[in-house]
């Protein structure tokens, strides 16, 4: 089971949650930190990293020498990433999407396949199971594929029978959200009650919406601001899975880099007890086994 | 003309709240949310429309079944994933498919169509503040820088036509696409974070990538007394690496009714807290340059 923890609006404690549910889950688990160009799960469960890869995206290479000047190419590009000045092909690496349509579309082999970094997977073990994270290299401006080379090398750590995922998802409702969550066989919404946080959820909601998955809501410093929230809830039919306090003991210790769930027994039952919902929701939902996508 | 975008790396640190308080204390300024996937300024500022455009970029591919020979030469080419087989058919996934062309100019039937697609709205308002740009990306949609290149470029114009010295602009969170695109030829960026492992984490990479496009930036350590060690460590951290420390607010509860009030939080409050967004409104005017070019308009 893939449980995607998502929110719509920064800072409503997503990481927080993530970590949490991570200390208490009771078989084997994955940490996954999708939020690529803002990783913070492993500052909260310390993992031990047995290895790194490089993430490259192919970009065209020119060799002016083939060219013929025909311009298939530079009219292919959706993305303003290769022009003809003269006999001169000028490629702006950075705007590349790596579709690799204009090395396809060349009939004189003029362009081949060259690489640009997009960031670096890394991998390993915490007290609570194994590792992974994507951290996007700063100034690139794609997270999507690197976010796909993460999930591909998922794959790879482990047989997924049996063991389940839990993934760190990045803020906001468009791309790098959305591909996050889209192979998730639930999507958990962390929010807080306030008006930016029940925009922001709203939003959230709507977009993953048309990704058919289960979705349930936590309340984050429930208590903090107004009581909309869970009217909304209750109105669209999303379930509210756990409430956490407003308390500024919580704040206090996340900004010491402590484990929610590590505080006392209360919260940890807090957790134990949304880990058990969230394992019962597939299946009473009769959704497994559905394709992705 | 002075260009002041807000950032923070991490989400939930206070941008919009502070950006409101700034919007509120300066003037003869021109507002944006450039926050396009998940605007929440306008909750505060209470926008009133006066001009909504479509924001048109990128295309879709689709699948044309009658001319559709099924040779499979979509999906082979495809590197996003998008294309896969329903009941014996291709399919384009929309939320996977990139606009790339890719499978439309290697289709050998011409089957596959590919027209522009609206990717959200963008507005011009008034406000009590002053007037305002702003955007709505379209739910899980794309193309979130360029609707940033696109709001930075009309507050451009519209200060211009209006003769406005300062773009005020609420930035995303994160260090990506629209992050770049907000940041990029920007006169100064304000850094707002918080003393935790995270806001510490993501402000050393948002940090990294103002010093990579060569735009002085300011920090303000926001809930400053959740963890003192961390918010000195920041503090030092700015002194290494050349950042003005603007400020420190404590964490105060004051922001969050201001919110749930729609006001700016110096609208609302005249206390302590609200004094102290005040003086570093002042040194954020200074960093920027817009206190010679008030001063200048001044003595005029």
């Amino acid at each position: 089971m893939k449980v995607a923890v998502a929110s719509g609006k920064g800072g409503t404690g997503k990481t927080m949650v993530s970590a949490s549910l991570v200390s208490v889950w009771r078989s084997p688990v994955i940490a996954m930190d999708l939020d690529v160009e803002e990783p913070n799960l492993h500052l909260f469960l310390h993992p031990e990293i047995k290895g790194k890869r490089t993430a490259n995206m192919e970009i065209p290479v020119a060799d002016e020498s083939r060219c013929s000047q025909c311009g298939k190419c530079a009219e292919l590009c959706q993305f303003k990433a290769i022009s003809l000045m003269g006999k001169i092909i000028l490629t702006y690496q950075e705007m590349c999407h790596g579709c690799g349509g204009c090395i396809a579309v060349c009939p004189e082999g003029a362009l081949s396949p060259g690489y640009r970094e997009l960031g670096e997977i890394l991998w390993g073990r915490t007290n609570y199971g194994k590792f992974l994270m994507g951290r996007l290299r700063v100034g690139e401006a794609m997270s999507p594929p690197l976010m796909r080379q993460t999930k591909i090398r998922l794959t790879e750590m482990t047989d997924l029978n049996g063991t389940d995922v839990i993934i760190d998802a990045p803020p906001g409702v468009s791309c790098p959200a959305v591909n996050a969550v889209m192979d998730s066989d639930v999507i958990l919404l962390v929010s807080e009650p306030t008006p930016f946080g029940l925009y922001d959820m709203k939003l959230a909601h709507q977009a993953f919406s048309q990704l058919n998955k289960p979705m349930a809501a936590i309340i984050n410093r429930a208590g903090l601001g107004t009581s909309e929230m869970a009217g909304y809830c209750k109105s669209s039919g999303l379930e509210i899975l756990a409430e956490i306090p407003y308390d500024r003991g919580i704040a206090e210790a996340y900004a010491g880099g402590r484990i929610i769930a590590d505080i006392d027994g209360e919260f940890r039952k807090l957790f134990t007890g949304l880990a058990d919902k969230i394992k019962s929701i597939p299946e009473a939902s009769g959704r497994r086994g559905v394709p992705n996508g | 003309m002075v260009e002041i975008v807000v950032l923070s790396g991490k989400g939930g640190t206070g941008k919009t709240s502070l950006t409101a308080a700034f919007a509120h204390l300066s003037y003869n300024h021109i507002i944006c949310d450039l926050d396009v996937d998940a605007p929440d300024l306008h909750l505060i500022l209470k926008p009133e429309n006066i001009r909504t455009e479509a924001f048109f970029a990128g295309h879709k591919a689709m699948i044309i079944r009658e001319k559709c020979e099924n040779c499979g030469i979509c999906q082979e080419m495809c590197r996003y994933g998008a294309v896969s087989e329903i009941s014996g058919y291709p399919f384009i996934d929309q939320i996977k498919c990139e606009g790339c062309k890719v499978c439309v100019s290697f289709c050998p039937s011409n089957a596959i169509d590919f027209c522009e697609k609206q990717c959200g709205n963008w507005f011009q308002s008034d406000t009590r503040f002053g007037p305002m740009i702003h955007a709505q990306l379209f739910a899980a949609e794309e193309n979130s820088g360029r609707l940033v290149a696109l709001l930075r470029e009309k507050a451009k114009e519209t200060a211009r036509q209006k003769k406005l010295d300062l773009i005020l602009s609420d930035g995303p969170p994160g260090i990506g696409c629209p992050v770049i695109s907000s940041l990029s030829g920007a006169s100064v960026a304000v850094l707002v974070t918080e003393p935790t492992p995270s806001g510490r984490h993501d402000l050393e990479r948002v940090a990294d990538l103002c010093a990579h496009f060569r735009i002085p930036a300011g920090v303000i350590i926001n809930k400053s007394d959740l963890n003192m060690a961390q918010a000195d460590s920041i503090g030092k951290f700015c002194a290494q690496q050349g950042l003005t420390l603007l400020g420190r607010l404590p964490h105060d509860p004051v922001i969050t009714h201001a919110m749930i009030n729609a006001k700016a939080v110096t609208e609302y409050d005249q206390g302590e807290f609200s004094g102290r967004v005040a003086e570093i409104w002042n040194e954020i005017e200074a960093l920027s340059g817009y206190k010679s070019i008030k001063l200048m308009n001044d003595n005029k």
